[in-house]
């Protein structure tokens, strides 16, 4: 298990795996909103905490894509696949690795880039907290949607089409948390089902990306 | 003749439905015809809705069949799931457009109603986003079946999308219960009220009701047969193919 995730690191670090990759996007997001929208620093300190939060979601879905099908393109899922350790955890590894690779640089990086929205002084905080419980949902979920898709042929548009719907849930209760935090008023339950949700996505989603996987690989 | 499972055989299922559509094709066609002409010409404008209360006829069946089509999927793939019958998985597939059809009148309606009764075609309101979101998942569903050519492997796969999107489909609903409080009017029908809509709009919209529901029923075998025709016709193509090899 624990030679998957060095290996599903390495592989994202170097080799051009686009580590970066998805950072970067995160803050083309970031700048393109303001041409979008205008540059009134109020009106971008009210959206601050809802652009970042999109642009965290997208940022996670782009790389989803790649997650397995280079690994399906060459072979080694199907080594992985008939390896001991059963799939579940295997595609456990995997949307850890995406995470720690995509949405943990996203959740460090979102208070810097909070600053050029005007985020007001407060939001940071919430920010942090509400991606750090809810983008390894995204990731989790991104899983079962590259496991979907995987046999596909230039499966990258059909994939957003799918996961981003499943998405909603964790975005209403991120931002909402977020937003709450910012405002002062009461985030308990926010707070909770964001966390319920991750929570329950992370000990369930598993199985169903093994099912979907096998039934690929069949 | 005992069990329902003998109609998961297709020659049944074709022979059954051949019976069956043509009486189904006629009761939804004189409920509709009788329901929304009832509906539309014989009930009184509504006192402060003036005459737009009456898109209630084609909006309430509509929105009621869009949820019904998608639990209906989620049997059929769950039917195809454990027991591995075809029609099960075919009958999902040809329910989906229908489905996508029955939401996409609900919305267009609603848009057609808000805009005099609210003022606006559109509104960030709990009911109408879950139903955009439904929408989404229907097109998902729909793209997922057309875009991959094995059709055993299509049908797996669109039916682990369907049982996960179900779950996410209600967390969706309660999510955005919780963002954003709404305009749209409760429940115009529920069972375990006791005076729903008064009686002259109820009895017209009851039979409108039955109409969408005949009229999905009859579609979704008359799709089903279909599919299970097109799979043989495929199914023949091959052998022939494989013969003057």
């Amino acid at each position: 298990m624990r030679a998957l995730l060095i290996r599903d690191l390495k592989l994202a670090f170097r080799a051009g795996g686009g580590f970066g990759l998805g950072l970067a996007f995160f803050l083309i997001v970031v700048t393109l909103v303001p041409f979008s929208v205008g540059p009134q620093s109020e009106l971008l300190s009210r959206i601050a905490v809802g652009v970042l939060w999109l642009g965290a979601l997208l940022a996670c879905l782009l790389s989803l894509d790649r997650l397995l099908a280079l690994d399906w393109e060459d072979g080694s899922l199907d080594l992985i696949a008939t390896a001991p350790l059963p799939l579940e955890g295997v595609l456990s590894i995997k949307a850890l690795a995406h995470w720690l690779t995509t949405g943990l640089p996203l959740v460090i990086a979102a208070p810097a880039f909070g600053v050029l929205l005007n985020m007001p002084s407060g939001g940071a905080k919430w920010v942090v907290v509400s991606l750090l419980l809810g983008t390894p949902a995204l990731s989790v979920i991104g899983v079962f949607g590259a496991a979907l898709t995987v046999g596909i042929k230039r499966g990258g548009l059909l994939l957003s089409l799918l996961v981003l719907p499943l998405y909603v849930p964790t975005l209403i209760f991120g931002a909402e948390l977020a937003r709450r935090g910012l405002d002062g008023q009461s985030t308990q339950t926010s707070l909770l089902m964001l966390a319920g949700i991750t929570l329950g996505v992370t000990a369930l989603m598993p199985f169903a990306s093994a099912m979907v996987l096998r039934m690929n690989l069949r | 003749m005992s069990s329902l499972w003998e109609y998961a055989n297709p020659v049944k299922f074709l022979r059954l439905s051949e019976r069956v559509l043509p009486v189904l094709w006629i009761t939804a066609g004189i409920c509709l015809v009788v329901g929304l002409v009832w509906g539309f010409f014989f009930t009184p404008d509504d006192f402060r809705q003036g005459s737009t209360v009456k898109i209630i006829y084609l909006h309430v069946p509509s929105a009621l069949m869009a949820i019904n089509a998608w639990l209906m999927m989620l049997v059929a793939s769950l039917i195809w799931l454990v027991r591995r019958h075809h029609v099960s998985a075919l009958a999902a597939k040809a329910a989906a457009p229908v489905g996508i059809t029955m939401t996409l009148i609900a919305l267009v309606t609603g848009a057609i109603w808000g805009q005099p009764m609210w003022g606006t075609w559109w509104a960030w309101d709990p009911r109408l986003t879950s139903f955009l979101i439904l929408f989404l998942f229907y097109i998902g569903y729909v793209a997922l079946w057309s875009a991959i050519e094995d059709p055993d492997t299509a049908a797996d796969l669109t039916s682990v999308l369907c049982i996960v999107g179900s779950v996410f489909a209600v967390l969706s609903r309660y999510a955005v219960l919780f963002w954003n409080q709404g305009l749209h009017q409760g429940a115009s029908l529920s069972l375990d009220k006791e005076k729903n809509v008064a009686d002259v709009f109820y009895q017209p919209l009851l039979v409108s009701i039955a109409g969408f529901v005949l009229l999905f029923l009859a579609l979704v075998l008359y799709r089903t047969g279909t599919e299970i025709r097109l799979r043989r016709a495929q199914a023949l193509i091959r052998r022939e193919a494989a013969v003057h090899a």
